[in-house]
């Protein structure tokens, strides 16, 4: 399926990117303003002795390229330090964190990939009508919301003013489940508001996307084909328009990833949702620096293996590109 | 493109090709939409801070004060401190706008210069280049500019900068292959073979082919631009003197106007937001499908 050089190039890409992102990772979080030795010792008086033994224990009295060595070992074991506000590793903090954000995002990319496309689709084939301006207009409007403005209008219209839904964290406080059904549903409930404010914000791009691309593979020949043979317009439409059309969809998506990281910062910021995004904003208010480093480096890697995996579905799917 | 390879400054059709892209946007609905929406956000930015000053001290005198919806005395109420939301609102537009352009700015001049050299460049250099273009495409830019700022402190200027400098691999990449298009035409070839410098052929007759194209993307990165400075400011790393659009949804959040029902408090500065970006999106929208030679005729 994958020629083999295209591959040992990719991954060599790949090791460059992730090796990139780590030293960049690294240096930046060591140019910080201020000496971590009196981060930690914020409250009592240190005499020179101690702070030399502290800063010893932390390995910070090595050189800079001796401290990049540790800080590489301590990556491959998983260890990302501890986080002062919490007491806690900062990986036992992410393992948990994860889980969330990974429910919340899977949810809202189902939602959003699902009626992006198929109401690009539609607008696509009814070119010209209102049907499509109207899909265009609201689109750029949607595209156009802050995310966050977007939570907390939905707070306000749909939590605080009908109680139609919760507003605020992954499950209700103190509830006590009879099944493990009862909790999912609680939990169903909850992510109802995040997932639709992620969903509306992030829509319109895959809207415009998949309507332009299916606009310019209608026009093909062999869409002309297609109708010559007597196919009906929907099996004209979707199995050899969509299908086609699909391919920069695909392209999109990879920035659609980096794009709802984002979104998930700022929507589990407003919801309280007990995930990644929600995380990096206490410890932005706690300047606590080894959670906001960690965060980044697990973003960032994510959207990074999304890319590839985008760039290697490409491959799969087009057959042309292959070659190159 | 009759005049294509005569500079910018002497081509006889330079305004009148000016008027006739306004002309165009004009008469697009959209395109108009958001040059009237532009239109009254600088009136607001400019004016209103005149005719109604804010003065963030200016706060409440008892706990009467504030969070009071809107009244003939305060017409868009009173914020947690008991300051007038609309005065603030008005001061916000200003602030907004300036990080939003001044972050434009640099993202433009930066990534139209890499995109120049890279697709002028073929060679190591371009490589190079665009290795660090595609880096800084795969970072997720929220993370990226949350960290920065975080890390550099909480000031207008440096707002500005994490901004700008994290904006620009989308324009170095629609430029150098806009530049990798224009070197290969015969007019380009020509001149190279009359001895002419490569500053020259760049300056005089490659940037003058391009700048239509980083205009209408300058317009759409200026959106991108002020939605960047809300969230951070909004995620409690803007600046804490001057109050942007952002910096007032953050307090608004912060003090719970979403859960008291204070609508007056945390509607304003939204709307502000999208109007300001709506504006830039459709004006930017309707440019891009006039200059750009990609997308002209769909």
């Amino acid at each position: 399926m994958f020629r083999a050089s295209y591959l040992a190039r990719k991954g060599a890409q790949l090791a460059l990117t992730l090796f990139a992102v780590v030293t960049f990772n690294f240096l930046l979080f060591r140019v910080l303003p201020g000496d971590p030795i009196r981060l930690i010792a914020r409250a009592g008086h240190l005499s020179a002795d101690e702070m030399a033994q502290l800063r010893a224990t932390f390995g910070l009295d090595r050189p800079l390229v001796v401290q990049y060595g540790y800080y590489l070992r301590s990556l491959f074991h998983g260890d990302f330090g501890f986080s002062i506000t919490y007491r806690r590793p900062v990986s036992d903090i992410l393992a948990e964190r994860m889980v969330n954000t990974a429910i919340l995002l899977g949810a809202a990319t189902v939602l959003i990939v699902v009626l992006g496309v198929g109401i690009g689709v539609i607008a696509a084939a009814r070119r010209g009508s209102k049907l499509d301006s109207s899909s265009v207009v609201t689109a750029l409007l949607f595209w156009s919301l802050p995310t966050f403005w977007t939570g907390m209008l939905l707070v306000f219209l749909l939590g605080v003013w009908l109680h139609a839904f919760p507003i605020s964290g992954i499950t209700t406080p103190g509830a006590v489940y009879t099944s493990t059904l009862d909790r999912w549903s609680d939990i169903a409930s909850h992510i109802v508001l995040p997932t639709i404010t992620l969903a509306l914000v992030d829509i319109g791009q895959f809207v415009l996307i998949t309507r332009s691309s299916l606009i310019d593979v209608l026009t093909e020949d062999f869409i002309l084909t297609a109708k010559a043979k007597g196919l009906s317009r929907r099996a004209v439409i979707w199995k050899h328009g969509v299908r086609n059309a699909l391919l920069p969809v695909i392209t999109a998506s990879a920035l659609y990833i980096s794009l709802v990281v984002g979104g998930a910062i700022q929507v589990e910021t407003v919801f309280s949702w007990p995930g990644m995004g929600r995380l990096v904003y206490d410890a932005v208010l706690r300047r606590d620096y080894p959670i906001l480093e960690s965060c980044f480096l697990i973003f960032a890697v994510a959207v990074i293996l999304a890319n590839l995996a985008s760039d290697l579905m490409y491959q799969v799917l087009d057959p042309r590109v292959r070659e190159a | 493109m009759a005049s294509v390879g005569v500079p910018l400054g002497e081509r006889p059709g330079a305004w009148a090709s000016i008027r006739r892209t306004w002309s165009e946007v004009w008469s697009d609905a959209l395109g108009r939409t958001g040059v009237i929406l532009l239109v009254f956000i600088a009136i607001i930015a400019v004016f209103g801070p005149m005719f109604f000053p804010f003065n963030s001290a200016d706060v409440g005198k008892s706990a009467q004060d504030i969070f009071r919806p809107p009244s003939a005395q305060h017409w868009l109420g009173t914020d947690e401190l008991g300051r007038d939301v609309f005065r603030e609102v008005l001061a916000g537009a200003g602030i907004s706008l300036l990080v939003g352009l001044l972050a434009t700015a640099i993202s433009i001049l930066v990534g139209a210069a890499i995109g120049l050299i890279a697709g002028y460049r073929v060679g190591w250099l371009d490589s190079v280049l665009m290795r660090v273009t595609d880096f800084f495409l795969v970072i997720p830019t929220l993370p990226l500019v949350i960290v920065l700022a975080a890390v550099f402190g909480q000031s207008l200027g440096i707002i500005i900068l994490v901004i700008g400098l994290t904006g620009w691999p989308g324009t170095a990449r629609i430029v150098r292959s806009q530049v990798l298009s224009l070197r290969e035409r015969q007019f380009v070839v020509r001149v190279r073979s009359f001895g002419a410098s490569d500053l020259r052929i760049v300056g005089l007759h490659i940037l003058p082919n391009v700048l239509p194209l980083i205009f209408a993307n300058t317009v759409l990165v200026i959106a991108g631009s002020i939605l960047s400075e809300a969230t951070l400011a909004f995620l409690g790393l803007g600046d804490p003197v001057h109050v942007s659009w952002g910096t007032m949804l953050h307090f608004a959040f912060v003090s719970g106007a979403t859960g008291r029902g204070a609508w007056w408090y945390f509607l304003p500065p939204g709307i502000g937001i999208v109007i300001v970006v709506l504006g830039f999106t459709l004006a930017g929208h309707t440019l891009d499908r006039i200059l750009n030679p990609r997308l002209r005729g769909r």
